[in-house]
């Protein structure tokens, strides 16, 4: 199977099998657009589900007690109100401190009397009150500003590295694409979001960026002399470039995603709640997603916003008309940019020589005869 | 050179733990070590509620604080009116200071001075007051009766200016001052700075001066930047006294210069200024020049840590209220060890599997990334446990998935690597040559790749707070990292490797089999040359009939000038024969003038 595998990277990079990934662009980009929507609508509806960190929430304080079991605490509050994923802290000798989520006055009393009666103390040693979000206002603001900043930067970054602006456009679209998706997924599922969780979402932020910039990387290197040569269009060019990478792509998030799904199942399933299903969720489907993105949704994209560039679309034109001409037809026209239709032309390798038969061969020096 | 970095990393912390209070593991935060809590009661000097916004205020500054001071994702809540600081491990005496303290600075001019006993024996200030102007002869105090209520009327309607001690020191300003004990630690505690428009008493922090002080004369406030050094001596060099430096914005640069200009012509103790933090005189300089450029020094008994703390606070302002310490409790940790345990595990699971794949996928180059990924793990763990002892940084469950993940970015170079290093195998070109250009290839990839990664952890880290700062730090350690393990680790072994005879001659298990990659079996090389591999399944390792194990001894091909000589005497044979039915001008160039006899006759034929 490795042979296989590794055979068919050859192909690949040679452009003997070639996935007509940029020519089939409506596909991707409608799956995109129906997962973005499927993701806005688990936003909207369930909505996400702030944790303590975030709203506030009551916390418990329950003094003197004597054994420090954690777990009873959590058992104890469960009972009240099943849905509580309660914190459960030992504070100095002998107290503990239990933070659930905002409850009413009533869940307030319950929950109370519950504990003095679990951890056999007087109800008057069990004291509540309010507390505030420890992830205020004031961490996601300067959060936000700190991601606006980094985007701006990262747009003049690569229009400088890639002299493009279509690219950097395109990486921040596949961006935007995999942190709604993710955050959507996140939804979705309904766990609370903590902060671990933010942390996950920040993660995907970087890793969403880079793997399109490597792919990007290999586009770049590959459609470098797109407008000096009249074998291809920068859309086939583009398209055996992300081929090549494809292989890198699959190995990249394989081996990234190994840890991640290690850490989601031992997080969601021998664990339960907690930072690692938290982290682990939202980093497994952000690097899918981003890895998707980077291949399906970002080099397709920035494709389809340089065929408008004047100069790469009068070259298409130019080839497909070359084409057409050379098959006899003269059926050209020139709106029809043909990548999406029928006649799919994978750009590879030039088998050394072969491409031009007889003309590739020395000429013979015209003055002797 | 890399073994050195670690060495000298380990012999760091080694020298640490020896020496100092470093230890051999990094320090964990509040999730998963637990810590201190701290609950601060808000004081405000007339005991209403203070405002809900200025509590918010106060955890904003609480939080740059103690964040300046290193990453040890603390967590600051609100709880009620109080505010609840829970910092991970056992904080050290600086760090609650800077949890606590206020930080509120202002500049008033000194009226009197003396020492810190009570002075119960004489009511009359006037012998303390010196001849100022007229007004001086005007105090009249009037000899308080011990059991009555002192007046805190000002003897005149108006003070002359805020040096006019007449004026501000009324009878109770004065009982009060010959009352206070600065020797008494009680009264040195700090607090509120009291009423702007009066007069204070109050201690040095060290009990040996007490003070009363005029009103204030330059907020805070208009403190536009503070740092910490050590005293510049006027011959250039630096004496071993700890010092602030702070700089005033354009209205407190007037504001001083006008103190400074009227304290100038003073006489003692009129002609000093008191730099009160928090109630307490920490600095009372006498006034020899006048300051305009907005720039003032302080000094008093700082230490490193002290002056650093010190300016820091300065820096982010100071609190909008004042606070008690409520309780100080340990804690526990909120995630408690099941937690980071498993993680490990996970994450161990999750690196197993890594190495399995790479293996299944490259082979003994498979081995390559497995040695770099332990090369970069024992740096990162050293870096973060030497961070942990001078940084204060703390890991928390967040940062070890971080650390996970970064396994897939670190892999992801050496991946990006090992392809560019098979494209170029495919091309054909034998593996020294494709390990040299795939890498300035790849190197290109992974230095963009990585400077995006590097940004974002750089901007995160200087703009945002909390746990987005810890991570924002290890996702730039770990970059950082990667991209010093692939340029002194990886690439150096794989030019070692490439040399050798198991990888350069493509063994099967050496993950660059060129066969495997699919060089064709017979291609055209350029220049009349064709060139012969036996398929993937030839089992033939026979050196005539496979150019690329030729090759793989010769020295690289470089680009644009390919080796002629890399032909087989068959193959020669052949194309001179071709050459014969079918004459062809060869390129008269370097490379086929330097080829074998076979070539020459080629041309000899033609002429």
């Amino acid at each position: 199977m490795a042979a296989g595998f590794a055979q068919w990277g050859n192909d690949l990079y040679t452009g003997r099998r070639s996935y007509n990934i940029v020519g089939r662009r409506k596909i991707w980009f409608t799956i995109s657009t129906i997962l973005v929507i499927l993701s806005t609508i688990f936003l909207i509806k369930p909505g996400l589900n702030p944790g303590i960190d975030f709203r506030g929430g009551s916390e418990f304080v329950v003094a003197g007690v004597a054994d420090k079991d954690q777990q009873l605490a959590i058992d104890t509050v469960k009972s009240v109100k099943s849905s509580e994923e309660p914190r459960v802290t030992t504070v100095g000798a002998d107290s503990l401190r239990v933070q659930t989520s905002k409850l009413t006055n009533t869940e307030v009393e319950e929950v109370k009397g519950a504990l003095a009666k679990a951890y056999d103390v007087p109800v008057g040693a069990v004291t509540s009150s309010f507390i505030g979000a420890s992830w205020g206002k004031d961490v996601s603001q300067k959060a936000i500003i700190g991601i606006v900043v980094f985007l701006l930067l990262v747009t003049v970054v690569m229009t400088i590295y890639f002299r493009n602006w279509r690219m950097a456009i395109a990486a921040l679209l596949a961006l935007f694409h995999d942190l709604i998706i993710t955050v959507g997924v996140y939804a979705a599922v309904g766990w609370e979001v903590t902060p671990a969780t933010v942390i996950g979402f920040l993660t995907i932020l970087g890793y969403s960026i880079y793997d399109t910039v490597v792919v990007f990387d290999k586009v770049r290197e590959n459609t470098a002399d797109t407008l000096e040569q009249s074998r291809w269009t920068y859309a086939e060019k583009a398209n055996l470039a992300v081929n090549q990478t494809l292989v890198r792509s699959i190995n990249t998030s394989v081996v990234a995603l190994l840890p991640v799904a290690a850490i989601l199942f031992v997080g969601a399933v021998v664990l339960g709640a907690g930072t690692l299903r938290d982290i682990a969720l939202a980093l497994f489907v952000g690097m899918l997603i981003g890895t998707f993105s980077s291949v399906f949704l970002a080099t397709p994209f920035e494709v389809a916003l340089r065929e408008q560039e004047p100069a790469i679309k009068a070259h298409t034109a130019k080839i497909l008309a070359a084409r057409a001409a050379a098959a006899g037809g003269l059926t050209t026209d020139g709106g029809d940019l043909a990548l999406a239709g029928p006649s799919y032309v994978p750009a590879g390798a030039l088998k050394a020589g072969s491409h031009q038969g007889v003309a590739a061969q020395p000429k013979r020096r015209p003055t002797k005869k | 050179m890399l073994g050195l970095i670690i060495v000298a990393l380990f012999g760091t912390i080694a020298a640490g733990v020896k020496w100092s209070d470093a230890s051999w593991t990094p320090n964990l935060a509040l999730d998963l070590e637990g810590g201190t809590q701290i609950i601060l009661k808000p004081v405000t000097e007339n005991g209403e509620r203070p405002p809900k916004g200025t509590v918010d205020q106060a955890i904003g500054v609480i939080r740059q604080r103690v964040d300046s001071s290193g990453v040890s994702e603390a967590e600051i809540t609100s709880q009620g009116d109080n505010i609840v600081v829970s910092l991970p491990g056992h904080p050290s005496e600086e760090t609650l200071k800077l949890v606590r303290t206020s930080a509120q600075m202002e500049f008033r001019p000194v009226l009197n001075e003396g020492a810190p006993t009570p002075t119960t024996t004489d009511p009359s200030p006037s012998s303390t007051i010196p001849a100022n102007g007229v007004e001086a002869a005007a105090p009249d105090p009037t000899p308080t009766p011990k059991d009555a209520e002192p007046s805190d009327e000002p003897t005149k309607a108006k003070p002359d200016s805020p040096s006019d001690a007449a004026y501000y020191i009324t009878p109770k300003v004065q009982a009060d001052y010959d009352a206070l004990d600065c020797t008494d630690p009680a009264n040195r505690k700090g607090g509120a700075n009291g009423d702007p428009e009066k007069a204070l008493v109050t201690c040095s922090p060290d009990g040996t001066a007490k003070y009363i002080l005029g009103p204030v004369e330059v907020e805070g406030e208009h403190i536009s930047g503070a740092s910490s050094g050590l005293k510049p001596l006027p011959g250039g060099g630096t004496s071993n006294e700890w010092v602030v430096n702070i700089s005033f914005d354009s209205k407190g640069t007037s504001q001083f210069t006008d103190v400074t200009t009227r304290l100038k012509t003073q006489t003692a103790p009129l002609n000093q200024f008191a730099m009160v933090l928090d109630g307490l005189v920490i600095s009372a300089p006498r006034v020899n020049d006048i300051i305009s450029n907005g720039k003032a020094e302080i000094s008093g008994n700082f230490t490193r840590e002290s002056a650093a703390g010190l300016a820091n606070q300065l820096n982010f302002g100071a609190l909008p209220i004042h606070f008690d310490v409520q309780s100080e409790s340990q804690i526990s940790a909120t995630l408690g060890s099941e937690q980071l345990r498993m993680g490990l595990i996970a994450g161990l699971i999750g690196l197993a599997l890594v190495v399995v794949y790479s293996m299944f996928q490259y082979r003994a180059l498979g081995l390559v990334t497995v040695s770099s990924l332990v090369v970069s793990a024992t740096i990162t763990y050293a870096v973060i446990t030497l961070l942990s002892w001078l940084q204060g940084y703390r890991l928390s469950l967040p940062g070890v998935a971080g650390l996970i993940v970064a396994i897939g970015i670190t892999a992801d170079s050496f991946i990006v690597y090992f392809e560019r290093i098979r494209d170029e195998l495919r091309e054909g070109r034998v593996l020294t040559a494709a390990v040299e250009r795939g890498w300035a290839r790849a190197r290109r990839t992974i230095l963009a790749s990585d400077t995006v990664n590097l940004l974002a952890a750089v901007v995160l880290y200087v703009l945002a707070v909390g746990g987005v700062k810890g991570f924002a730090f290890t996702l730039g350690l770990t970059t950082l990292l990667d991209v010093l393990v692939v340029f002194m680790f990886t690439h150096p072994v794989l030019e070692l490797l490439s040399k050798t005879k198991f990888f350069g001659e493509g063994h099967v298990l050496s993950g660059l089999d060129p066969r495997r990659l699919g060089v064709p079996g017979t291609r055209y090389a350029g220049r009349g040359r064709v060139v012969t591999v036996p398929p993937a399944t030839a089992d033939v390792q026979d050196a005539t009939e496979t150019p690329t194990t030729v090759e793989g001894s010769r020295v690289p091909v470089s680009v644009g000038a390919p080796n002629e000589a890399g032909l087989t005497i068959a193959e020669r044979r052949a194309a001179a024969k071709k050459a014969s039915t079918e004459p062809t001008d060869a390129p008269v160039d370097s490379a086929s003038q330097e080829s074998e006899p076979e070539s020459g006759r080629t041309e000899g034929n033609e002429h």
